[in-house]
């Protein structure tokens, strides 16, 4: 289903549209507030961008360094080619420890695996224990955000699926007791689990260390109760040397949630006595994407969100309507990549109006990318509906006569169509939009009764 | 050819033009160190207080299950660190001693060497760290400066009580790990 047609359900809820709208405008203003106590902001942007292209230009050396380091620190390291292999080579870890249940913490890389699924078939237990990813996890839908998983839902949604899974009292919608139930409950959960998934925010290839942040420490609460911890990592989360950390995490949640950082950020270098780190470094179409030269840098990317909370469009058409686990502007270039025919829609989701270029802390071009990925996509899939009308636009504009007498035709057009016509469902501009009022005149009759 | 060798050959394979690793310079720091980290303390929702308001906080709430690993602060300890890491499940207050603070954020810098358990700042519900003021540095800059070669299985930065917004963007204090912090600065 394209765009388009999904974000028309999203907003057939006008009441929570505007909530969400506003909430997330709200999340952009905070970081636009922080960004704005350090004067050295844009240099950061800039270093930090400078620190990935140098990332995406050595790749394979620092991935090779990262290795040899975390080996020599006795963490296990595993390659995935794919989102098949990664998967596989989670459910072997978990079948040596004879596990059958797991907790994890977010990563978008486990949802881009679809991990959940698969493992749940081969009989493990699976709890997402961020808040809001455990949210969604009992609504069995996916997160509609990458840093605010559940931000489509209200807090009564919320007290009615806690109210049925977690026996909360019906009707209780107070953010502070839901958020108790929660912990209770995944207290449990974190206690039992022995085995114990993360994902990674960076990997350093100086040291073989990698960071993990969250704000509830979750992923720690986790990772140090369970004797194994799985860490799995796009390949393109490598950063040289460990210094860079401090250009990063001063971005990552300024940009993300407007903090100053965030609460819990894990550097883990070796396992504790008795324990087992295992890091997967997973391909899954990353190698692909370095090869288009117009599109790598969108493997620059740090999952901060900015562009999603700034994005005109994605804050009226909600995450779902992307169909892609990365939604808003960054999942639209980063999409295509991994599938043009299912993704076609996503990069004509924009108005182009470049403000996730200009949030984005590691300054990736993204309306840029989403204009380029338009042209490869009406490129494979030839003439539509859009194009035709653009080349009956270039034939009235090449010709004076044609131009002056269309002209015409359209004041006095616009004046007598009924609404009916101009906000008819064929007319899919004129959703949304009202229609600029008819000037009674054109320039060109006005300057010839005004300049004999 | 294994996944390994895939994966490198695919990026070699991709022509690259060179990119500089930049160097990260000194930034300037205005203002007044102490003043700024207490208040990114206060802005992260934890406290910052002295160690007679430590004794007042543990003995009005009439704590009896507080593991202390700070400097001095030892006897404050009502049992000592057990083995396996779930033992510490209904521990009410720990006490750990921080290395270094940093203004900019509030966050403060622990290892294995401070905290025992890996997982005792998290699973405490209250947790207090112990930050002499001379420790604190501007920014993540020097913070790494600071950090330098250190070589430890496990290091944390940690900026404030566990937190979540995630109903409706209201902020709660205490999703996960503890539920408040409190910085004793001396």
């Amino acid at each position: 289903m394209s765009h388009p047609i999904k974000a028309q359900e999203f907003l057939s809820d006008p009441a929570k549209a505007k909530w969400h709208d506003e909430t997330l405008w709200f999340v952009r203003d905070k970081r636009d507030a922080i960004t704005k106590t350090i004067p050295e902001w844009e240099q950061l942007r800039d270093l930090a961008s400078q620190i990935k292209d140098n990332v995406l230009a050595n790749l394979d050396s620092y991935l090779v360094e990262f290795e040899q380091k975390a080996k020599a620190n006795n963490i296990h390291v595993h390659w995935a080619v794919d989102s098949e292999e990664h998967n596989q080579i989670v459910l072997g870890i978990l079948r040596q420890h004879d596990c059958k249940a797991i907790v994890k913490s977010k990563s978008i890389l486990t949802e881009e695996c679809h991990l959940n699924p698969f493992l749940e078939k081969n009989g493990v237990e699976v709890v997402d224990t961020d808040l809001g990813e455990r949210i969604v996890q009992f609504l069995n839908q996916p997160p509609s955000h990458i840093v605010l998983p559940a931000i489509h839902l209200k807090k009564r949604d919320i007290s009615e699926i806690f109210h049925e899974k977690l026996q909360t009292e019906k009707g209780n919608e107070d953010p502070t007791y839901l958020t108790q139930a929660a912990r209770v409950h995944l207290r449990e959960k974190f206690l039992s689990a022995k085995v114990a998934i993360t994902g990674v925010n960076f990997g350093i290839a100086e040291t073989g260390e990698f960071v993990v942040c969250t704000n509830e420490g979750n992923a720690d609460m986790g990772v140090h109760l369970a004797d194994v911890h799985i860490a799995c990592m796009g390949i393109e989360k490598i950063i040289p040397r460990r210094k860079n950390l401090g250009v990063f995490l001063r971005i990552l949640a300024r940009s993300a949630t407007g903090q100053p950082v965030t609460n819990y950020n894990s550097h883990f270098r070796s396992p504790a006595p008795g324990k087992e780190i295992h890091i997967i470094l997973v391909d899954n179409g990353r190698t692909d994407q370095l090869a288009r030269e117009k599109f790598k840098n969108s493997l620059k990317c740090i999952r901060c969100g900015a562009c999603m909370n700034t994005c005109p469009i994605y804050r009226r058409s909600g995450g779902f309507s992307y169909g892609s686990v990365v939604p808003g502007p960054i999942g639209s270039i980063l999409s295509p990549g991994l599938d043009l025919k299912k993704y076609s829609s996503l990069p004509f989701a924009s108005t182009l109006c470049g403000s996730c270029s200009d949030v984005c802390p590691v300054k990736i071009n993204i309306h840029e990318q989403l204009y380029e990925w338009r042209q490869e996509i009406t490129k494979a899939q030839g003439s539509n509906a859009k194009s035709i009308s653009m080349k009956i636009a270039n034939g009235i504009f090449s010709t004076p006569f044609a131009y002056k007498i269309s002209g015409e035709m359209l004041r006095g057009a616009l004046k007598i169509l009924p609404e009916a016509i101009t906000y008819s469902g064929l007319n899919t501009w004129g959703k949304q939009r009202d229609l600029p009022e008819v000037p009674k005149e054109s320039f060109k009759d006005w300057y010839k009764k005004n300049r004999k | 050819m294994s996944s390994r060798e895939q994966i490198l050959g695919k990026i070699k394979r991709v022509a690259k033009a060179d990119s500089p690793l930049p160097d990260i310079p000194d930034f300037e720091f205005s203002g007044e160190i102490k003043e700024r980290f207490v208040k990114s303390i206060q802005g992260n929702k934890g406290e910052v207080i002295d160690v007679a308001g430590l004794e007042v906080f543990l003995k009005s709430n009439g704590f009896s299950k507080i593991i202390s690993l700070a400097k001095g602060l030892e006897q404050l300890s009502t049992r000592t660190l057990p083995e396996n890491p779930h033992e510490l499940a209904d521990l009410e207050v720990a006490i750990i001693q921080g290395q270094f603070g940093v203004a900019e954020n509030g966050s403060i810098w622990l290892t294995d060497a401070d905290l025992g358990l890996r997982a005792l700042p998290f699973i405490t519900e209250h947790l207090v760290i112990v930050l002499s003021e001379a420790s604190l540095v501007s920014n993540m800059h020097e913070a790494y400066k600071r950090i330098g070669e250190q070589h430890s299985g496990f290091g944390l930065f940690i900026a404030g009580p566990s937190k979540t917004a995630d109903i409706e963007q209201s902020l709660v204090i205490g999703a996960h790990g503890a539920k408040s912090l409190r910085v004793v600065l001396d």
